[in-house]
């Protein structure tokens, strides 16, 4: 069964319309990636998802209930929580704060710490720096923070926007390596990225977004191969 | 020694503003808004106090505090959340609006003289010295009250979790956070301050009118901008430095009738040294 179904989403900014009825799934325990251009709608779809953006029609249901309209907290709370673009760490709070802020929901302290102890061995430079204002971690390692913020609610999706983007290559490899360190650990992920080379290898499934639509949908494997793909995202 | 007098007569009148000026920047810092009702609040608070001192002081104080928190409550829910997301200028105008209204309420029920209760607490006598006992609650009172809030703030989760609110909403509804939640507790924790604010301001001055908390209001708002308004630690450093410089200048009888130019200029100099002020931070723009 489908953990998130989306069907026939359309969100618009003012008179703008920048999704334009899509519509996919993301099955329990899969990999499924959204690639794209700039402006093709990826982060949209992914706010819309979340509730931080409203969408004008279509459905969105989580786990069998709808979520369309909700508040994006008490999305939160069904399980599902995302790395937003541009990481969005809290700059003021501590390296120990902002993971202690992704564990917002939970209560079982014991969990708690368990999660995060696993979140440090998995981040040694985010235990080194655990004491650190956030603001001052370098790029990657903001990035790192990032990711183990949102794995400190132990979502069963995690959804990760552009989770490369601004890194270098050596930090790209380490992003997806640490993508699939989640995902053997049970968590279903919804990625989107413009580096489709790395994130088609790493897919169950994935879809092209062009102008607010898909265009092309298949197999990491059947895109990585598809000649359009090739033009388009892999450089010839 | 008189200077030593002025400096704590100075400190305590910092206080009364610095507990103001909390309510002005955490307000800010978390809605995004400046709450020009605010200063009003205090005259709630005042208002409530002069009523059920007869009663008993104590349950003045309490029913100053819990009613203030109602009325900081109401009108956040009433006339702030249903706009949130409009144009600032909207939000700003319903803020004077919602003052005006509180003073007018304030004139129906308690008319429009000047109510005068007289409270001595005293005088502390060291020698030569001599500082009212009020002046002494006050200023050991707002210090235990910054302390308080800089704790709640650091140790607690949801004084963190007004941090988080504060720095990026988006990336707080992403833990689970419910930001109008949090910007209700910032309503409640800014009225309980302007409670306790009207009370010591009562102490001082012992006149209430319906423009009780305007003076207060303007100053204490000029305070957090001179912190840098947003900013805790600012809102506590600019409210201690306001009122010591208030103090010191009354004292000088050369400068005591320019007293708020003093003020005013001190603000506008700092603005232009440092446009975030004191303590404040750059914000960086997100693209």
């Amino acid at each position: 069964m489908a953990l998130l179904e989306v069907k026939n989403l359309e969100v618009y900014y003012g008179v703008i319309c920048a999704i334009k009825g899509i519509s996919f799934e993301v099955n329990k325990g899969e990999i499924v990636t959204l690639i794209g251009a700039n402006g093709a709608g990826k982060t949209t779809t992914m706010q819309s998802i979340m509730g931080l953006i409203h969408a004008r029609s279509g459905e969105i249901i989580y786990n069998g209930q709808s979520i369309a309209g909700m508040p994006s907290h008490k999305i939160v709370h069904l399980g599902m929580t995302q790395v937003p673009e541009g990481r969005r760490i809290f700059s003021e709070l501590t390296v120990y704060e902002n993971l202690m802020m992704g564990a917002y929901t939970k209560k079982d302290k014991a969990q708690i710490k368990a999660n995060l102890d696993e979140i440090y061995e998995m981040f040694p430079r985010l235990l080194e720096r655990k004491n650190q204002v956030a603001g001052t971690l370098s790029g990657g390692e903001q990035q790192m923070l990032a990711m183990g913020r949102a794995m400190m609610s132990t979502p069963d999706l995690l959804m990760l926007d552009e989770p490369s983007m601004g890194l270098s290559p050596l930090l790209v490899d380490q992003v997806f390596e640490i993508i699939k360190r989640f995902h053997e650990k049970g968590t279903t992920i919804l990625l989107v990225e413009q580096n489709a080379n790395k994130s088609l290898a790493i897919s169950d499934r994935a879809y092209v977004l062009e102008n607010g639509k898909i265009v092309l949908s298949g197999t990491g494997k059947e895109l990585l191969a598809s000649e359009e793909i090739k033009k388009a995202y892999l450089g010839g | 020694m008189d200077f030593l007098i002025t400096l704590v007569n100075g400190l305590s009148l910092g206080g009364i503003y610095a507990m103001i000026a909390l309510g002005y920047t955490m307000v800010y810092g978390i809605a995004k808004m400046l709450n020009f009702a605010h200063g009003d609040i205090i005259m709630v608070g005042g208002y409530t106090i002069l009523l059920f001192l007869p009663i008993n002081p104590v349950l003045a104080i309490v029913a100053a505090i819990v009613f203030c928190v109602i009325v900081g409550i109401v009108v956040e829910k009433c006339a702030y959340k249903p706009l949130r997301g409009s144009s600032p200028l909207a939000v700003l105008i319903t803020a004077i609006g919602v003052s005006t209204l509180l003073q007018s309420l304030a004139q129906v029920l308690f008319g429009s003289a000047p109510k005068q209760q007289m409270v001595d607490l005293g005088a502390l006598k060291i020698g030569e010295l001599s500082i009212g006992y009020s002046t002494i609650i006050t200023l050991v009172c707002s210090i235990a009250v910054m302390v308080a809030l800089n704790l709640f703030v650091k140790y607690t989760k949801t004084g963190r979790a007004m941090v988080a609110v504060s720095e990026d909403k988006g990336a707080a509804q992403l833990m689970g956070i419910n930001v109008n939640f949090i910007i209700m507790i910032t309503f409640a924790i800014g009225s309980a301050l302007a409670a306790l604010a009207g009370l010591f301001y009562f102490l001082k001055i012992q006149t209430m009118t319906t423009t009780f908390g305007a003076l207060p209001g303007i100053k204490a708002f000029t305070a957090a901008v001179i912190g840098g308004i947003g900013s805790i630690p600012g809102a506590m450093v600019g409210g201690l430095l306001l009122g010591v410089i208030e103090c010191i200048a009354q004292s000088i009888p050369a400068l005591s009738p320019y007293t708020d130019a003093i003020e005013f200029s001190i603000l506008i100099i700092i603005l232009l040294v440092k446009p975030t002020g004191l303590l404040g931070k750059k914000r960086r723009e997100k693209v």
